[in-house]
């Protein structure tokens, strides 16, 4: 099926004097209430059109797209799973969106509520003792995690300490967070299977280091097994153990990254908690910190005042790290996220990791006589192949994740982690059906029997989609950015 | 003489003190199409194991270290101004032309065959 790119722009279909509503002008161009010096003297520039147009233009704008009410998005290391409709409506309900962040607390009190209720969710669910919910997206609670840590070690007047470790597996984010926060990265090495190797990361250990960064699972999808000792070691060195959430789903409401001794940790509320990826935003990323270290947290945070009954919103704090965003972060993003939690509840939410995991090893042990699989064993949500077993047909993993478009499927994590040379990362969850599962194993399957009899078609791959094959190269170095360049 | 970096760093001795630094043809198979190079200014100095630039190809971004201690001469403009070059020849499109600094150095990095072998092993 060959599908057409709609590529309209609303301002080409306006027409002068076209409209899509018939309302009288109640009056309003004999309204003198406005001072003269503020109005306009020539009318805004907006599209003139009639309603079918515009319906119809961002009914097939939408076409274009590819989300996970269209198909199955197997992104590894994203976590795309379905977001429930019911948290839409929640976020979009009138008493909701017309809140203003600058109304009295007395008159928000139920709004300020739920973004306390959420704050004790997620300390219950992470092991924690206290969270923000502010930062906007994973990376920017990575920041703050760190500027937390930053100033714990200032407030402890330990200022040797200008440097963080990761694990050479982590999400790119990691070390650009924590140079941001000022830091320089000290990497450690992966042994085979991804996991940390405790003694090289002792080695390393020193009254230099501010913190250490985990991702638990790891980015392969291997439970990190060593990491007791790990959080041992690095308290005995002084340092704090920062968990990055990425990979929270499979554990959740099964193990609990303050039992293993992580001391700061972030939470993606667009992966692990349901809420839209859409559009590069927004998202949501809260921080939770262990006991002792809650009086460094960002402001405005939201306190119960036991004496009035009442929620505050205290805005300023000596020992805090700081503002990080405005307001309370992004708030529907914040109230989706807590609509998930409650529809599930404790038991529904303790089904999600093992289901994800089940999915995860369904797909890895259905395909794994056909695609290389460089690391052998039980995988967590996620795993990596290395490129299809037959590396004889010039096949690569862009090939593969490229004629899967034609499938109707969207593609996996194509060459991260860079632990291996064609890194195909995928990761089903917890909300696909087994007859999903098994039309993208059967498709999966076909493609490396199609790379075997005709490669050159799947090198040729996509043949159905609107856009076939942009220059990659030709885009980095010389981007068009203009939309009338294309 | 020809040494390589186990990160893929080539060091082509063209003179006694002056040398050409890129990247080998293997790495550069492996990042793919290379779209962007980072390099020093002239008489910017290094010493071996730092970084001293990066390449960055539409899979991957990585730092470019130093195989020994070195004072820049030139960057090469033109891999600069059209970095997909060192797709075509890695070697005849370096990165650096450098002063090598202290010679004793080069005998600590891989030779051709030595090389060879830690590519073949990294599958």
């Amino acid at each position: 099926m060959n599908r057409t790119f709609y590529s309209s722009l609303i301002m080409d279909l306006s027409r002068a004097g076209r409209r899509g509503y018939a309302l009288d002008d109640h009056g309003f161009e004999n309204d003198n209430s406005i001072p003269g010096h503020l109005l306009r003297d020539s009318a805004p520039i907006l599209p003139q059109v009639d309603e079918p147009t515009l319906v119809r233009h961002y009914t097939n704008l939408s076409t274009n797209n590819f989300g996970v009410d269209t198909g199955f998005y197997p992104l590894g290391s994203c976590t795309m799973k379905y977001n429930p409709k019911i948290n839409e409506e929640i976020a979009s309900d009138r008493r909701i969106a017309a809140l203003h962040p600058c109304q009295p607390a007395e008159t928000v009190q139920g709004a300020l509520r739920a973004y306390d209720r959420l704050q004790h969710l997620l300390s219950e669910i992470g092991g924690m003792t206290r969270f923000t919910l502010n930062p906007y997206a994973g990376a920017h609670g990575e920041l703050t995690g760190l500027m937390i840590i930053h100033a714990y070690h200032d407030d402890h007047g330990d200022l040797k300490r200008t440097r963080v470790i990761v694990p050479d597996s982590a999400h790119g984010t990691n070390p650009a967070s924590a140079a941001v926060a000022g830091y320089s990265i000290v990497e450690v090495k992966s042994r085979h299977d991804g996991t940390i190797d405790p003694e090289d990361l002792k080695s390393k250990l020193d009254d230099t280091i501010a913190a250490v960064m985990m991702t638990n699972p790891n980015t392969v999808g291997m439970f990190e097994k060593n990491i007791p000792e790990i959080a041992r070691m690095a308290h005995e060195a002084g340092a704090l153990m920062y968990y990055d959430g990425a990979n929270l789903n499979p554990m959740l409401g099964v193990a609990r990254p303050g039992d293993m001794g992580f001391d700061v940790m972030h939470i993606n509320l667009h992966k692990t908690f349901s809420t839209p990826h859409g559009g590069g935003g927004p998202g949501a990323g809260p921080v939770g910190v262990r006991a002792g270290l809650e009086k460094y947290l960002p402001c405005p945070r939201v306190d119960f005042n036991t004496v009035s009954g009442m929620y505050e919103v205290v805005t300023d704090d000596k020992n805090s790290m700081g503002h990080i965003s405005s307001w309370l972060g992004n708030y529907t993003v914040e109230l989706k996220a807590l609509a998930y939690i409650l529809s599930l509840g404790g038991q529904g939410l303790a089904q999600a990791g093992p289901l994800a995991i089940l999915n995860a090893n369904y797909i890895k042990d259905s395909l794994s006589d056909l695609y290389l699989l460089p690391i052998e064993g039980r995988c967590k949500h996620e795993f990596v192949f290395d490129g299809l077993k037959d590396k004889s047909t010039g096949v690569t993993t862009l090939h593969v994740a490229k004629r899967l478009l034609d499938h109707g499927f969207h593609a996996p994590t194509i060459y991260f982690p860079l632990l291996f040379h064609e890194s195909l990362m995928i990761e089903p969850t917890e909300t696909e059906s087994p007859e999903t599962l098994d039309r993208f194993i059967a498709v999966m399957r076909e493609i490396a029997l199609e790379a075997a009899n005709d490669p050159d078609k799947v090198k040729d791959a996509p043949l159905y989609t609107p856009v076939r094959h942009p220059d990659d190269t030709e885009a980095a170095v010389n981007p068009r950015l203009n939309y009338r360049s294309l | 003489m020809i040494k390589y970096l186990p990160t893929h760093e080539y060091i082509n001795v063209v003179d006694n003190d002056t040398a050409l630094v890129g990247v080998s043809a293997y790495a550069a198979r492996q990042l793919g199409n290379v779209v962007y190079v980072e390099a020093p200014e002239a008489d910017e100095e290094f010493s071996a194991g730092e970084a001293f630039g990066a390449i960055e190809s539409v899979k991957a971004a990585s730092d470019l270290f130093a195989p020994l201690d070195m004072v820049i001469i030139e960057a090469n403009d033109q891999v600069l101004d059209n970095s997909r070059l060192i797709n075509e020849d890695a070697l005849a499109n370096w990165i650096v032309k450098v002063k090598i600094l202290d010679p004793s150095q080069l005998d600590s990095l891989m030779d051709q065959d030595t090389y060879d072998a830690h590519c073949a092993a990294e599958h």
